[in-house]
């Protein structure tokens, strides 16, 4: 059968759905920045099956952003989890409860 | 039948690949010991017969089959297995856009010399290569051992920062070249105009990286003999090792063939005029069939002059004849063929197959230099010491190959 | 007709191993799970014939952030967590519209497209070569590119003065 837009919809809309439980379920700081890029590549399918579809490459420029963004946030979000941890020895997302209430 | 002719390429590039691992690693031996002055490995045998050392790479291979395979026991096991996986399958689809000759146009039937003739040529062979932190990475991390895991650490930051240079001198190679196919590349080398000699600061600074890139000396601290027992591949024994082994040698092998695709005129021989050969097959064999000849039969007898019948008493003493001779008689077949050959037309099939075949002929004896260079390299340099190398990574050759891309588009701009 | 079986093939691996990633409870394990993941979205880029956004997923994505990603991890030295796949962090306002947009979007994915997407289903002949993007690129979206490399300028210094030693 002929393969279409919606296919590939399908798939970005899964992946993003798997991500976003990933971020809201684990409690591993990296697993949740994981999940984060699981998402952005979610939405570069999507732009990618869009540009495809119809008749610009524009989509697939935006893709490129999307990677370069992509890699600043990683770098400087890893960045973070080692700070963070060098001064609360934990990864875990529930342990850091300082400023509640 | 397209899918048939490149699962058919497919075989024979991975095989091709992996069968210079035995002669580079026979080659190793045999040169480090002449350069330190010694003799290397030369006793292994079948019935009597040394070949100089070449059967000690099939008692290798009977010796790492036949050793008890280890996993330690609070290693990953799947990553732990998977690792050497990953290592020698970068090594070998690296190979996959690499061409050998030019396309062969067989009648109505265009045939790439290369498994896959992608539009984004070097980038994919960039991307894979990056792949290999991922073996080194997952290797020593696995082994749940302290000195595989600092290995691990050095060696791929090493081969990330160095990845970064390789990018930017090959940036340097597209502003001049205008494509990333391989290919193009390639047939833009003619006569004279290799890039070594256009570029030669992005040539050098390819060729360092690559020595970085395979864990080579003098960038070798990963595996630092001498200091981290082995490094990441501490704790791998047997089949494991050898893959490691195999894959650090396939990774050699892969690189001189890049280097000499981009850098040192690929299939182009300065002289060597193929379109010619493509026409006039016949007039290329006549001329090109004795000389062959001469030289085989020249070669044979000289081998054949060495028999000495009792210089070491036993079957080592025919070695040189069981070479000699058939030297002679293929000397005497080929001027045979000439004899035959002379006034017939060859059917039109036979030169383009002549040409692919001289072509290939060529970027492998250009890859076996760069091979050999490799090896020479090896055991001439001392090793790096880790903050050395880091500094020459990013303080040294990231400027270098910046100031390389800002002068070749100056010239560009200005000169055309 | 071969390109179907491609595209499902690579559908269901990604799928598979997005989901490897998330409920794997051992963070080397589901780093490398990604990394598959990354493959099988290049492969379907591929198979949208963008090449140059496949080959640079694999570069950027698979070769240099994964490899950050598993340093960190090898660093940090983290050990395997329990995961808890019943609950949603959070109260249960959070944990209801969470459910509600999933369920949504899971609906509107399978069942609702047709409405709105009534042109645009037909694939074009244009290609994702690197020559097109890169005029796209460097002609059409010069700005956002150079504003790309301040970006990413500032993102170096800043992760270098977050990871750096604290200063005695």
């Amino acid at each position: 059968m002929e393969i279409t837009v919606h296919h590939y919809i399908v798939i970005s809309c899964l992946l993003f759905i798997i991500g976003i439980f990933g971020v809201l379920t684990r409690r591993n700081l990296l697993i949740i920045l994981m999940s984060v890029e699981l998402m952005l590549s979610a939405a570069n399918l999507a732009l990618v099956a869009f540009s495809r579809f119809s008749s610009h490459l524009d989509g697939q420029v935006a893709v490129l952003f999307v990677f370069i963004i992509a890699a600043a946030e990683a770098a400087v979000g890893l960045g973070i989890v080692i700070a963070a941890f060098r001064h609360t020895s934990g990864v875990r997302v529930t342990s850091w409860k300082e400023l509640k209430g | 039948m397209e899918l048939i002719i490149a699962a058919i390429k497919a075989i024979v590039i991975v095989a091709l690949i992996l069968q210079l691992i035995p002669v580079l690693i026979w080659f190793e031996r045999k040169g480090s010991a002449y350069i330190q002055d010694r003799r290397g490995p030369n006793r292994a045998q079948i019935l009597g017969i040394r070949l100089g050392g070449m059967i000690h790479n099939l008692a290798d291979v009977v010796k790492l089959f036949c050793k008890q395979d280890i996993i330690p026991t609070k290693a990953s096991r799947i990553i732990y297995v998977v690792a050497p996986m990953i290592a020698i399958f970068v090594a070998s689809a690296t190979v996959g856009v690499v061409p050998f000759a030019e396309p062969l146009h067989l009648g109505g039937l265009t045939i790439p010399m290369q498994v896959a003739d992608l539009n984004i040529g070097i980038l994919y062979i960039l991307g894979i290569g990056s792949l290999g932190v991922y073996g080194v990475m997952l290797g020593g991390w696995s082994s749940n051992n302290s000195y595989s895991l600092l290995g691990t650490l050095r060696a791929s930051a090493q081969m990330v920062s160095y990845e970064i240079a390789m990018g930017l001198a090959l940036i340097g190679l597209f502003l001049v070249t205008g494509t990333v196919r391989i290919t193009e590349i390639v047939s833009q080398q003619t006569g004279f105009h290799w890039y070594a000699f256009t570029q030669p600061i992005a040539f050098v600074l390819f060729l360092t990286s690559l020595f970085a890139e395979t864990n080579r000396n003098p960038f070798d601290l990963a595996e630092g003999e001498s200091e981290l027992v082995a490094g990441f591949h501490t704790e791998y024994s047997s089949m494991k090792f050898a893959l490691f082994f195999m894959a650090e040698y396939a990774h050699i092998a892969v690189g001189s063939l890049i280097v000499s695709l981009l850098f040192f005129g690929g299939w182009n021989l300065p002289g060597l005029d193929f379109d010619w050969i493509r026409v006039y097959p016949e007039a290329a064999l006549s001329m090109g069939l004795p000389a062959l000849a001469v030289g085989a039969i020249a070669f044979g007898l000289f081998l054949c002059s060495k028999f000495r019948r009792h210089k070491y008493n036993d079957a080592r003493d025919y070695e040189v004849l069981i070479f000699g001779v058939p030297h002679v008689l293929i000397g005497f077949l080929m001027i045979g063929a000439t004899l035959l050959l002379h006034g017939t037309t060859l059917p039109t099939w036979v030169g383009p197959v002549l040409v692919a075949a001289l072509q290939m002929g060529v970027v492998l004896a250009k890859t076996l230099f760069f091979c050999a260079f490799f090896i020479w390299v090896r055991w001439t340099l001392p090793r790096f010491r880790y903050d050395q190398l880091m500094d020459l990574g990013w303080k040294g050759m990231i400027p270098v190959a910046l100031f390389n891309i800002v002068i070749t588009s100056a010239w560009l701009v200005f000169v055309h | 007709m071969i390109e179907a079986y491609l595209f499902y093939f690579f559908a269901v691996t990604t799928v598979l191993l997005a989901v490897t990633v998330v409920v794997q409870p051992n963070p080397i394990g589901a780093a490398v799970s990604l990394v598959g993941t990354f493959f099988s979205l290049a492969a379907l880029f591929v198979l949208l014939h963008a090449h140059f956004v496949a080959i640079m997923q694999i570069i950027l994505y698979a070769g240099a952030i994964m490899v950050l990603f598993i340093f960190v991890i090898m660093l940090l030295n983290l050990e395997p967590e329990k995961v808890k796949l019943r609950t949603i962090a959070g109260n249960r306002l959070v944990q209801g519209s969470a459910a509600l947009y999933l369920a949504g979007v899971i609906a509107l994915a399978f069942f609702g497209w047709r409405q709105f997407f009534t042109q645009g289903v037909v694939a074009n002949e244009m290609e994702g070569t690197i020559e097109a993007v890169g005029k796209l690129l460097l002609t059409d979206y010069l700005v956002p590119f150079e504003m790309t490399s301040v970006l990413l300028l500032v993102a170096i210094i800043g992760a270098v003065i977050l990871a750096r030693k604290p200063v005695e």
